[in-house]
């Protein structure tokens, strides 16, 4: 089978090539046969990869340990559902998911992709191929699965404790998708660079795209924050890790991007700014995968050092030139059509979301970096952590959570003393209100009391907007407020969707916000001791080491350590079990170093997390880290509501325009500003 | 005043307020990353480095670690092959530290020589990767 899977990867090359090339030539020429072909290779590609996939799974779930891979990352008794991860669970594995996931999009993309956008194809094709030859490249020459090994070992290695969690099961492949679908609105405006067609098309053909790309990665960063807070044993779920930072980067350009569009959609504005954020984007993508799998700078998530790092640093070389090429000669063609009117206009306040946004992803580029530009410039490593980080974005993110509220409630063009009024009076009115409740309360510490102050005016801000919008559908057709409510969202999709995704953000900031109230212990029990906690809402935890018992599991031994809790001396729920657990093989023989579970009691207001670091030289004396985590869940409560707001935007079917007719590019809150337009904002929009 | 101008001298301003966030920042908290024998050189060109909050990466000698549960102390050596300091570290220390491994360590050269650490991270290269012929 693994034949077969080396016979694709190379016919892959080939075909990556042809792709490439027909699809540029094609483009230029106009040649009906070369198009034809660029598409169909981009089919055959999806084709090709998924044999290879198919064989390397194959060879994975059939246990050849003859292949390195398979030997590498998985064992005998490891259970189907992390045999199957292990595809993506190491270098050349990931490697091969990457090419197979974009040849999937790739395909897709040339499928659905109205006909109207058919002069924009073919580049579309040479793009996508090129990068999906580059990763088969990297397969073939550098990391190949299919590898062999001289002799064939009993059992596999198996995969690493920290990968065998549900969460590492999906949260890789979430966070790919994310990374894999940048290349498609790329690929778009690389096409409408080549083909130097440069008006809205491009633009309106990726829309979709866009979003889900984002999506993906805000989804994938979520659940990777949930693996490392249930699986890192550490107590928090996000530490600025290079990792991290590397998925973080291009959610911030791709979240700027997909406000700037508006202006360019409006306005036509921002033309080079727009191309040169999804580039950014897509470079980011790109580096984030570098990061991870050169070794360049150590991470807690990064695969080994490897001469794989040397090809992304080529490719990474090569797409920085070709994008500020293209860009640059095309430069004309990319001229504003419209300038701004006001400092105090939408337009202005988006212009300021994308200043902070990529200020933003310039910090934590630098803070990345940093070890590598300090050795560089001062010959001595300077590392920054967390603290750094934590000075420099919190702000940044308070005057980012602000603008998710004014820029909504601010006119286009220009906003009137009136507007201002009426749009900014009850949302600023409600933010006052709870910032006094919050001092009454007696929170003293700023930046929370900030954040959920600013989260306040937000929500106060959406709110006024769907209540106006709601209100004026019933003035006008006589609605009533349940069926005014659902109309109003459901044609406007894309404005209340992205209301609700910034409902989402906010949840996400006051969840961070809880970080700053997180109280922690360390205490050696012996059985029957206990040890008090006070968590940030004047509760007192009393927590007892009942013992530690040890067993045999699956594919690990395991000793147990249990806490039972009362609260103010009452019980409050069933005993907490942190693990210790020594992975074997089938033999009994230990694999990996002994990894720690810890036990987590989630609550709406705060976590109960436990973590049994060890027992004191073979007795029940346990040493324990318990944290208290104030407002945790609402980080993936955050995460649900935001994907919400997306599947309404994204939900199938156009606006309906005036004439009834549909037109879903071009009508409805997505249309273009007429030149000479009405300065004064009341509603109008809402009733299309 | 012009609204280009408004908003560009505003933006000016935000960038200048990143800048100032990011070279305060990196003032504040950068921490120095140093091997051993770079600690020892940039201590005995100035003895006050003592007192500069370093990271240290080395490895752990063998055999050396010590651990002193009802105190929850490690003690333990590490060596970049040429300087070795002793470590002190309170707290728990992760699942992976072991004899032999690559650590990083945090904290301050004390006067009589031993590194007092405040956060042990240990590294583990073949943490994602089958170490080769293991």
């Amino acid at each position: 089978m693994t034949i077969l899977g080396q016979l694709a990867l190379w016919l892959a090359l080939l075909l990556g090539a042809w792709g490439t090339v027909v699809g540029i030539l094609g483009g230029r020429r106009g040649d009906p046969a070369l198009i034809a072909s660029a598409r169909r290779t981009t089919y055959v590609l999806a084709g090709v990869i998924s044999v290879a996939a198919i064989s390397l799974v194959t060879a994975l779930l059939k246990s050849d340990f003859n292949v390195a891979y398979v030997a590498s990352y998985t064992s005998r008794n490891l259970p189907i559902a992390y045999k199957l991860s292990a595809f993506y669970g190491g270098q050349a594995g990931s490697l091969l998911f990457w090419a197979l996931v974009l040849s999937l999009f790739a395909a897709a993309a040339q499928w659905l992709t109205p006909r109207r956008y058919s002069y924009l194809m073919p580049y579309v094709a040479a793009v996508t191929s090129f990068v999906i030859l580059f990763f088969v490249m990297v397969t073939v020459f550098a990391a190949n699965p299919f590898e062999r090994l001289p002799f064939t070992p009993v059992d596999g290695r198996g995969l690493n404790p920290q990968l065998q969690n549900p969460g590492m099961v999906i949260h890789p492949p979430m966070l790919y998708l994310g990374y894999i679908s940048i290349t498609i609105p790329f690929a778009f405006a690389v096409a409408a660079l080549l083909s130097k067609r440069l008006d809205m098309g491009w633009l309106h053909a990726i829309r979709k795209w866009t979003l889900i790309s984002w999506l993906f990665l805000s989804v994938g960063i979520t659940l990777g924050m949930w693996w490392a807070y249930v699986e890192l044993g550490w107590g928090g779920y996000w530490a600025w890790d290079p990792v991290e930072n590397a998925s973080f980067l291009p959610w911030l350009t791709m979240t700027a991007f997909l406000h700037s569009v508006m202006i360019q959609e409006k306005r036509g504005m921002l033309k080079r700014w727009n191309m040169t954020l999804i580039s950014l984007s897509f470079l980011l993508s790109i580096f984030g995968t570098f990061i991870t799998r050169s070794g360049v700078i150590s991470s807690v998530h990064s695969f080994t050092q490897s001469s794989v790092g040397y090809f992304f640093l080529a490719f990474l070389g090569l797409s920085i030139v070709g994008v500020v090429v293209l860009i640059w000669t095309r430069a004309s063609l990319l001229k504003t059509e419209a300038h701004l009117d006001s400092a105090l206009s939408r337009e202005a306040s988006f212009f300021f979301n994308n200043l902070l946004l990529v200020g933003m992803a310039f910090s934590v580029l630098w803070g990345t970096l940093f070890p590598i530009i300090s050795e560089v410039v001062r010959g001595t490593q300077v590392t920054v952590g967390p603290p750094f980080f934590n000075q420099v974005n919190i702000p940044i993110g308070l005057g980012l959570l602000a603008l998710t509220g004014i820029g909504p409630l601010i006119a286009w063009r220009r906003a009137s003393p009136r507007n201002l009024r009426r749009q900014f009076a009850a949302p600023l009115v409600l933010a006052a209100l709870v910032a006094l409740a919050l001092i009454a309360l007696g929170l003293r510490d700023f930046y929370a009391g900030m954040a959920f102050t600013i989260g306040a005016f937000v929500v106060g801000a959406i709110v006024q907007e769907f209540i106006r919008g709601t209100g004026a559908r019933h003035r006008l057709h006589g609605e009533n407020p349940a069926l005014a409510f659902v109309r109003l969202v459901g044609r406007n999709r894309r404005r209340y969707g992205g209301y609700i995704v910034h409902i989402g953000i906010v949840i996400y900031f006051v969840a961070f916000a809880g970080q700053a109230f997180k109280t922690e212990i360390e205490a050696s029990l012996k059985p029957g001791e206990s040890v008090d906690l006070r968590s940030p809402y004047g509760h007192t935890y009393t927590f007892t080491h009942l013992g530690v018992s040890q067993y045999e599991a699956l594919n690990r031994f395991v000793s147990a350590a249990s806490l039972e809790i009362t609260r103010d001396g009452k019980p409050f729920g069933r005993p907490l079990t942190s693990e210790k657990r020594q992975h074997v093989d089938s033999f009994g023989r230990p694999t990996f170093e002994p990894s720690t579970e810890a036990a987590i009691r989630y609550t709406l207001r705060e976590d109960i997390y436990v973590v049994y670091a060890g027992s004191v030289e073979g007795t029940e004396e346990a040493v324990y880290r318990i944290t208290i985590n104030p407002l945790v869940t609402w980080v993936w409560i955050g995460c649900m509501v935001l994907v919400f707001g997306g599947a309404v935007t994204l939900w199938p079917g156009g606006t309906v325009g005036a004439r009834g007719l549909r037109r879903p590019t071009e009508s409805g809150y997505q249309a273009r500003l007429p030149a000479e337009m009405p300065i004064e904002r009341e509603g109008a929009e809402v009733l299309s | 005043m012009r609204a280009p101008t408004k908003v560009l001298i505003a933006g000016i301003l935000v960038l200048g307020t990143v800048g100032y966030l990011m070279a305060t920042g990196i003032k504040e908290t950068g921490v120095y990353f140093v091997t051993p024998s770079e600690l020892a050189a940039k201590v005995s060109a100035d003895p006050s480095f003592h007192d500069v909050g370093v990271k240290m990466g080395a490895r752990v000698v063998n055999g050396s670690i010590e651990r002193n549960v009802a105190t929850q102390t490690i003690t333990f050596q590490v060596t970049d092959g040429e300087q070795t300091y002793p470590v002190v570290y309170r707290g728990l220390a992760p699942d992976t530290f072991t004899d032999d491994v690559e650590v990083v360590v945090e904290g301050r050269l004390q006067p009589d020589g031993t590194f007092r650490a405040t956060t042990l991270l240990a590294k583990c290269g073949s943490r994602y990767e089958a170490v080769p012929g293991a």
